[in-house]
């Protein structure tokens, strides 16, 4: 097993048994729902929009060059600076030019995963930048020196406790438990960061080629003081990110609002287009859109998984996700957690090395049902653990299915297997749970279940149905 | 109505009153019951396992013995997802695919039959308990949703239901999964055997013997007096 | 070869293999051209009244669970008078304005000294104030939602560093719906006269972060007010 893989059976099999963890997590979620189920239920018809949210998303990727290069010559026309990179390297180095063309030192981020994605802030921290995040839940995190644990809700793990030790810690402030009063600790340290910042870097949730513009959806107001006291504004995003229209945020900000926390809308969806213009007040006077790639048209050039690319970030397939509720946000070690991240991860960082997390499913399907673009998810775990094993499958589990295969096409063998298996039941119990039990893995936890007696085919042979007639054929 | 019944290999084995049970309520129904014999598996470990030639091998007999069948009738939601849902993706681009989709069209999962197809809910069944109900994922998602067991079971004299709370949340057994990520499907498992207790009743109720199988480990295991029973051994009995 | 070059290459060479319609699963039957939301989001989108006051009842409606204050009064000078109310209750000392409108006009009869955004300003000045006042474009039913631009709200943030922002609307400002104010916006600054920002605010700031316990005005206001006339 790769080093990956053993890492995730080891965080995963922790944290499962984690009850803590298990029931914060748990009660996060359930508030979630709540607040989601009736706010879906209002829209007039959630099915046919989530159908033409996939619809506009897959018609926009089929021609995704045309849009990134009308994205760019009407974002350039007011200013923007618009810059094209494959690779995560190239994405960190566009933006270090930027910040010391500026002799910039203090830089304020607004929610960014683009940026975990390309670890921006441990190159920028070891260049001597002051980076600080300044959504309240990225901000705890990057005080507690971890990643955030689920996309959306960047620190959910938390309890107010750890968050007010970690404040006294890194602040100085008084012991609160009062979340209110914890949050306005954050404000009032940030305030001064956006104040005194040079540059901000925010991320996107979406490209809008029709205008030119970057639409970014929050509910703080982070992105919005971010995007307007700096000079500098720098904007991290995706090349999937495209939308071909203005008014198809119509659609698309409802719905993320609505399987992102269950709101109508969030607080600010706001739309961007260019540095301050002539005549306006206030602004940065440079404006920075980074398009990235890392990968992207890989997971673009298989049509089968492409629809990947419509996710909107909402982070519903995480929280309805019984696998997330019980691993967590860490255990993934990934940027993208959850469903998402373990359907894209192989394609971003290579299949054999993050093929696990798709075998980590019980392809249950509730991811599926609640994305709000359709991304076929749980399909695409089978594909991808299909891909994995045409790409390199083990060979001694290849044997068992074959083997497999061969008993199931045979029911003579099959049923001389079961007569087998109700012989070597009793000795199994004898050992059952134990080092040497061959179904550990199972009897560790479980009660096996006992071979009837008589089988259903055994029971078949003898019965004649209660009919006048018996017209059953026989096969 | 001349009925086709698929009886995978746990059912066959472990869970026969099940099949059993099935035969009883569709032939008191005055329906000819017929069941291939040779048909064991409709080929999802391997498939789920990413080992799709070997999932083919074992679903072509499946597809051509039930290519005459009327109808075929299955009583595990995931096994019939398999046959429904799935085989039209094993199989694109080979020369099965028409078949696939051919039966895809046919396959029912046992109590969306009983409501949607033939049109009955009440079965004159007589079970004096308090039962809540687990809805097996493929049942629900692929399949038929959460309203024909609820139907059948509303018909039942003197059972009472009580819903548990994330009642669609999966029970964490998965198939391989269950042993390859045991850790997380136990503790999976425990979470929908907490909330099923929770409702105090004596029974949990899944139209999917698979997820039973799981459970009814969990909570022999774990020592509970909760007991778990399928669908149709509820609407067999008298 | 530039980079750009590179990933338009990388792009149409992926393209090259279509993918499926959603939900098709590739079958080629019931092949259509793809639905579009900038054309058809009203038909899904959540129902509102056909009347203006059913907009209004709605609007309201959102306000309250948003946590939004709503004040509907019948005139300008109605409006003044409330915005003095809510200056003597929070016993505001300064306030930031814009412009030369409706809002302007409140916050100038206010007799508190004005700090106007209009021509630029200094940020740690405009974060002292207690309130910004400001127009907007429209008021989305809805949603409950608040449309603004650089241009209606006096900048990017006037509507955002002051700790209280109120509107100031009118009534024929009120439209029912998403589309509506996208189609506004359209009518507005289209085809190329768009304002560097255009937002849509719905509520005072807030966060979940903590516990998914709501608290209100993270880091934008913490309170929110529409003045209607
Ligand atoms: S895959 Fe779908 S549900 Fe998951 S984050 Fe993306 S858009 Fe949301």
């Amino acid at each position: 097993m790769n080093p990956h893989a053993v890492q995730f059976q080891s965080d995963a099999g922790r944290l499962a048994a984690d009850l803590t963890h298990r029931q914060r997590i748990q009660s996060a979620m359930a508030k979630y729902g709540a607040a989601r189920g009736p706010r879906q239920a209002l829209f007039r018809d959630w099915q046919e929009g989530r159908q033409t949210a996939a619809e506009t998303k897959w018609a926009g990727l089929n021609q995704l060059d045309e849009h990134l290069v009308a994205f760019e010559k009407n974002a350039t026309a007011r200013g923007t600076q618009v810059h094209w990179t494959s690779t995560s390297e190239q994405a960190r180095q566009v933006i270090v030019d930027i910040l010391q063309r500026h002799r910039a030192q203090r830089i304020v981020k607004s929610k960014v995963m683009t940026s975990e994605e390309i670890h921006l802030n441990q190159l920028l921290e070891s260049l001597g930048f002051q980076v600080v995040e300044s959504d309240l839940g990225e901000y705890i995190q990057q005080l507690k020196g971890e990643p955030p644990y689920h996309f959306v809700f960047p620190c959910m793990h938390l309890s107010r406790e750890e968050i007010s030790d970690l404040f006294e810690n890194h602040l100085g402030t008084a012991q609160t438990h009062d979340p209110e009063e914890l949050t306005m600790i954050a404000r009032r340290v940030l305030r001064q960061k956006y104040i005194e910042a040079d540059v901000g870097i925010t991320g996107a949730n979406f490209l809008v080629a029709e205008t030119g513009m970057v639409s970014i959806t929050e509910n703080e107001g982070n992105a919005r003081l971010t995007a307007a006291l700096p000079r500098v504004m720098i904007t991290l995003v995706g090349i999937e990110k495209i939308l071909p229209r203005l008014s198809d945020l119509a659609l698309f900000l409802p719905m993320l609002a609505t399987a992102g926390t269950g709101q109508p809308l969030t607080c600010y969806n706001t739309m961007y287009g260019g540095p301050r213009q002539p005549g306006e007040v206030d602004g940065p006077e440079e404006w920075h859109v980074v398009l990235l790639d890392n990968n992207r048209t890989t997971l673009l050039a298989d049509p089968e998984q492409r629809d990947a690319l419509h996710c909107i970030r909402c982070g519903a397939c995480l929280n309805v996700c019984p696998i997330f509720k019980n691993v967590g946000g860490f255990s993934y070690g990934t940027t993208y957690q959850g469903p998402i991240g373990s359907v894209i991860t192989p394609h971003l960082r290579g299949l054999q090395d993050w093929k696990h997390l798709s075998g980590a499913s019980t392809l249950c399907g509730a991811c599926t049902e609640t994305c709000p673009v359709k991304i076929d998810l749980h399909h695409h775990l089978l594909h991808n653990r299909r891909n994995g094993v045409q790409q390199g499958g083990s060979r001694g589990e290849g044997l068992l299915w074959r083997a497999f295969a061969f008993l199931m096409n045979h029911p003579r063998l099959y049923g001389l297997a079961v007569r087998l298996g109700r012989l070597a039941q009793p000795l199994q119990n004898m050992i059952a749970g134990e080092a040497l039990d061959p179904l550990q893995a199972w009897t560790k936890t479980r009660e096996l279940p006992e071979l009837a007696p008589q089988s259903f085919r055994e029971f078949w042979k003898n019965h004649r149905p209660a009919l006048p007639q018996d017209q059953r054929r026989s096969s | 109505m001349k009925i086709t019944l698929f009886i995978p290999c746990f059912i066959d084995t472990l869970y026969p009153r099940v099949g059993i049970s099935m035969v009883q309520i569709l032939e008191k129904l005055g329906h000819v019951v017929t069941f291939p014999e040779a048909l064991v598996c409709c080929g999802q470990p391997p498939f789920n396992s990413g080992y799709w030639p070997e999932a083919r091998q074992v679903a072509r007999p499946v597809l051509q013995g039930l290519a005459d069948a009327e109808v075929v009738v299955i009583g595990s939601g995931s096994c019939g997802a398999m046959m429904k849902v799935f085989y039209t993706e094993l199989f694109a681009g080979e020369p099965e695919e028409a078949a696939a989709r051919a039966l895809s069209a046919k396959c029912y999962e046992f109590s969306d039959f009983l409501v949607n197809q033939l049109g009955v809910t009440d079965l004159g069944a007589v079970f004096p308990h308090k039962v809540t109900i687990h809805d097996g994922c493929h049942g629900l998602r692929e399949m038929n949703g959460k309203a024909p067991p609820r139907a059948l079971l509303k018909q039942v004299r003197g059972l009472e239901l009580v819903e548990m709370a994330e009642a669609e949340t999966c029970c964490g057994f998965g198939g391989t999964f269950a042993t390859k990520f045991p850790a997380i499907s136990s503790a999976m498992g425990e979470v929908k055997c907490a909330s099923a207790a929770a409702t105090d009743a004596d029974f949990v109720v899944s139209n999917d013997s698979s997820c039973l199988m799981h459970l009814q480990g969990l909570l022999s295991r774990e020592g509970r007096p909760l007991k778990t029973i399928h669908l149709a051994e509820i609407l067999a009995s008298v | 070869m530039t980079e750009r070059d590179k990933i338009l290459q990388r792009i149409r060479l992926a393209l090259k293999n279509p993918a499926p319609m959603p939900g098709a699963h590739g079958s080629a039957t019931g092949l259509r051209a793809a639905r579009t939301a900038a054309e058809s989001a009203r038909d899904w989108l959540p129902q509102v009244g056909p009347s203006p006051g059913d907009w209004m009842t709605l609007f309201t409606k959102h306000c309250s669970d948003l946590k939004t204050e709503i004040v509907v009064v019948g005139d300008a000078a109605a409006a003044q008078e409330q915005l003095r109310r809510l200056a003597l209750a929070e016993q505001w000392q300064r306030v930031a304005t814009h412009g030369a409108g409706e809002a302007a006009e409140a916050a100038g009869a206010l007799g508190l000294p004005v700090l106007s955004t209009d021509g630029g300003y200094d940020a740690k000045e405009l974060e002292a104030c207690d309130a910004g006042i400001s127009g907007c474009d429209a008021l989305i039913a809805q949603t409950g939602s608040i449309l603004l631009t650089a241009r209606s709200g006096g900048g990017r943030a006037l509507s955002v560093l002051p700790p209280h922002h109120v509107v100031v609307a009118r009534r024929e400002q009120l439209v029912p719906d998403l589309p509506a104010a996208f189609a506004w916006l359209h009518h507005c600054y289209g085809p190329a006269d768009w304002p560097s920002m255009m937002t849509l605010i719905t509520g005072p700031s807030r966060t979940g972060d903590i516990e998914r316990i709501l608290v209100l005005g993270a880091h934008g206001p913490k309170k929110l007010t529409v003045l209607v006339y």
